[in-house]
């Protein structure tokens, strides 16, 4: 146990989570190595969010370790402690600084100090600007970049807010239904972003929508009323009966 | 190109206060000490401290905005730092009264000899010493706000919660003045002041020093409140104020920033209060009225949340309807104030200052997207200029 915690990046063991008295999550484990894309899926009200939530310090569990990289104990820890630790997070509904443009909203989430004083005398650098540049083209934003993210379509705001998680710099992102209201091109460029990403870094990607869990080619999870029904291949657990009744076969 | 243009909308406006202030600054103790008191334009003393008293409430409008509209913190309690700067002010002027008063104690106040106090309480001493009693004019309410905002921001209360504690706040330090054994002469306050480093704190002069300061002291805040908003960190503040949770998932410890901003803003409203004191020339009880806190949310909301110079604005604005309201119909002014209040938030909810902005923003937009033909074939602008100008767009 103690070799294949230190080894994972993830670790989550046995967690419980209720809300007067409803367990959101019941005694979930889940390892994610170093590395890896994962793909969660479940019916709603499976837990997912929630696991989203106890992982970046929003929610405490009530039972249960969730470790980082071996030796970080994410139960302790705050939201922003969480996040310069490294782990990033893209939430279900789309949420991007509305009256900050494009522009101002990748610099916000770029990597760099985080102190009241730091960001009091701060400028731009010109290698902040490049990397600036540099996501606003991987997200297809470059042209955008001077609009208010207000005035963003959904799926472009989908999209800054996967950039704004690649600015931070982070070894784990967790991404939550990214490609909801997106059209059939922009989900298929939004599945090969995340493979793009993942090559360097370690994703878990909650959706679905099976065309894009089936694109992404990568183990998958179940999870169902807040524990682990399965895992495996998407082909695997597709022909597993307990997740074609409570899930697929819907 | 148009990010070009709102740069210097935001320019203008912030050269627009300081020639008005400058101006004002020269205008206003010219027409009072030179021209003769005979001669049509005159500026009678009473109307130097009239307006020196609007720009203190400017400035109080200004700290309000800065935590208000740039952070979302509704502060309905920054009369009670507004009011401690004062006191500290007023116990400087107590202790420059010296012998004079009317018991003919050389160091004790009128009311402290009225209670048969044998000395000075700890608390008073030092007061008499100018840049001590400056010191703590920002300190008090700096350190009050500290300890206020490093609790509430920290055990994450916000919105109504965080308003109402406010109110709290105020009402109990309005109590507790009001106590005689706290040293601060109940009731009646500190008043009957003599002079102001060795100036007779009634002269013209004096008068129209202390009007220039309350300017600079104005022109000092907006400039800081400009820098501030203007910095990275400004824009983490409009994050925490669109999106605190946000944020907080970007790795900032929001409650930091806002009990930074809530500290200066406590400090400059300390500031007002101090230039407020020796130009009304009393300090009761009274400054620490729950109303008084939401008078200013008014001017602010009036003049324009969030745009700084809206704020200055709405403060002399409003205070000058009061002026003239209240000497018409004194009862009725929290009638009108209230009237006020609901009638900008219906029909102009970003205050005066704002919908200028607002329609100037649109009508720019409109042109640009007219001129576009003529953009398309201009050549393209060197990369890192254009670069630096969209930085600073949203300064
Ligand atoms: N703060 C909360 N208070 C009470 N119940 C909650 C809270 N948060 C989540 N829940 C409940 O916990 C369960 C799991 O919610 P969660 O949002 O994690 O589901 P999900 O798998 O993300 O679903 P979806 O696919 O709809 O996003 C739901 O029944 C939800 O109503
Ligand atoms: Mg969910």
């Amino acid at each position: 146990m103690t070799l294949e915690l230190s080894r994972s990046l993830l670790y989550l063991d046995d967690i419980t989570v209720s809300f007067d008295g409803f367990k959101a999550l019941n005694a979930l484990s889940l390892l994610i190595e170093p590395g890896e894309m994962r793909a969660i899926i479940g019916p709603n009200g499976a837990g997912k969010t929630t696991m989203m939530d106890v992982i970046t310090g929003k929610t405490r569990p009530d039972e249960g370790s969730a470790m980082f990289a071996g030796r970080h104990d994410l139960t302790s820890m705050d939201e922003a402690r969480i996040a310069n630790l490294g782990i990033g997070r893209k939430f279900q509904k789309p949420t991007v600084f509305e009256s900050h443009t494009v522009w101002d909203n990748l610099l916000l989430a770029l990597k760099d100090s985080r102190g009241v004083f730091g960001t009091l005398f701060s400028s731009t650098s010109a290698s902040q600007k490049e990397a600036i540049e540099e996501l606003l083209e991987t997200v297809h934003l470059t042209d955008a970049s001077m609009a208010m993210a207000a005035n963003l379509s959904h799926g472009q705001k989908q999209w800054l807010e996967i950039g704004m998680l690649l600015a931070q710099d982070p070894q784990l992102l967790l991404v939550d239904e990214p490609v909801a209201g997106m059209t059939d091109a922009e989900t298929a460029q939004t599945a090969q972003l995340l493979r793009k990403i993942n090559e360097t870094r370690s994703v878990v990607v909650v959706e679905h929508d099976m065309t894009f869990v089936r694109d992404l080619d990568v183990k998958v999870t179940v999870l169902h009323e807040g524990s682990v029904l399965a895992d495996g291949s998407l082909d695997h657990i597709s022909s597993n009966e307990r997740v074609i009744e409570v899930y697929l076969g819907r | 190109m148009i990010f070009h243009r709102l740069k210097h909308i935001s320019w203008d406006l912030a050269l627009g206060v300081y020639v008005t202030l400058l101006v004002l600054a020269i205008a206003v103790p010219f027409f009072n000490l030179v021209v003769p008191e005979g001669s049509a334009f005159h500026l009678s003393t009473y109307m130097v401290t009239l307006l020196g008293k609007y720009m203190c409430y400017a400035l109080l409008a200004l700290a309000l905005d800065l935590v208000w509209g740039y952070c979302g913190i509704l502060s309905l309690g920054h009369g009670a730092f507004f009011a401690l700067g004062g006191y500290a002010m007023g116990m400087y002027l107590m202790r420059m009264i010296g012998p004079r008063g009317v018991y003919g104690d050389p160091v004790l106040p009128d009311f402290m000899v009225f209670l048969n106090w044998k000395e000075l309480p700890w608390y008073w001493l030092g007061f008499d010493i100018f840049p001590f009693a400056m010191l703590m004019v920002v300190l008090v309410p700096g350190i009050l706000a500290f300890a206020f905002g490093y609790l509430a921001f920290r055990s994450r209360v916000t919105g109504v919660y965080f308003s109402i504690i406010t109110q709290a706040l105020t009402f109990a330090l309005l109590l507790a003045f009001f106590r005689n054994d706290m040293g601060f002469g109940g009731n009646n306050g500190l008043t009957d002041f003599k002079d102001i480093l060795g100036f007779d704190i009634q002269s013209d002069a004096t008068r129209s020093g202390l009007f220039i300061v309350t300017i600079a002291a104005l022109a000092a805040g907006f400039a800081i409140c400009r820098a501030i908003v203007g910095s990275k960190l400004g824009k983490v503040l409009l994050a925490v104020r669109d999106a605190e949770s946000r944020t907080r998932f970007l790795g900032y410890r929001t409650d930091r920033y806002k009990l930074f901003v809530w500290v200066v803003s406590a400090c400059l409203a300390g500031v007002a209060g101090a230039l407020y004191v020796p130009q009304v020339g009393i300090i009761n009880p009274s400054e620490f009225a729950p109303a008084n806190s939401i008078e200013a949310v008014v001017w602010v909301a009036v003049g324009g949340r969030g745009t700084l110079a809206g704020a200055i604005l709405g403060g002399v604005l409003v205070n000058i309807f009061k002026t003239w309201f209240t000497g018409a119909l004194p009862e009725f002014w929290l009638f009108a104030l209230g009237a006020l209040f609901v009638l900008v938030t219906l029909l102009l909810p970003r205050g005066i200052i704002g919908t200028a902005l607002h329609y100037r923003e649109k009508h720019l937009e409109k042109k640009a997207s007219e001129d576009n033909a003529f953009d398309e074939i201009a050549p393209e602008q060197p990369h890192d200029e254009a670069q630096e100008e969209l930085e600073r767009a949203g300064a």
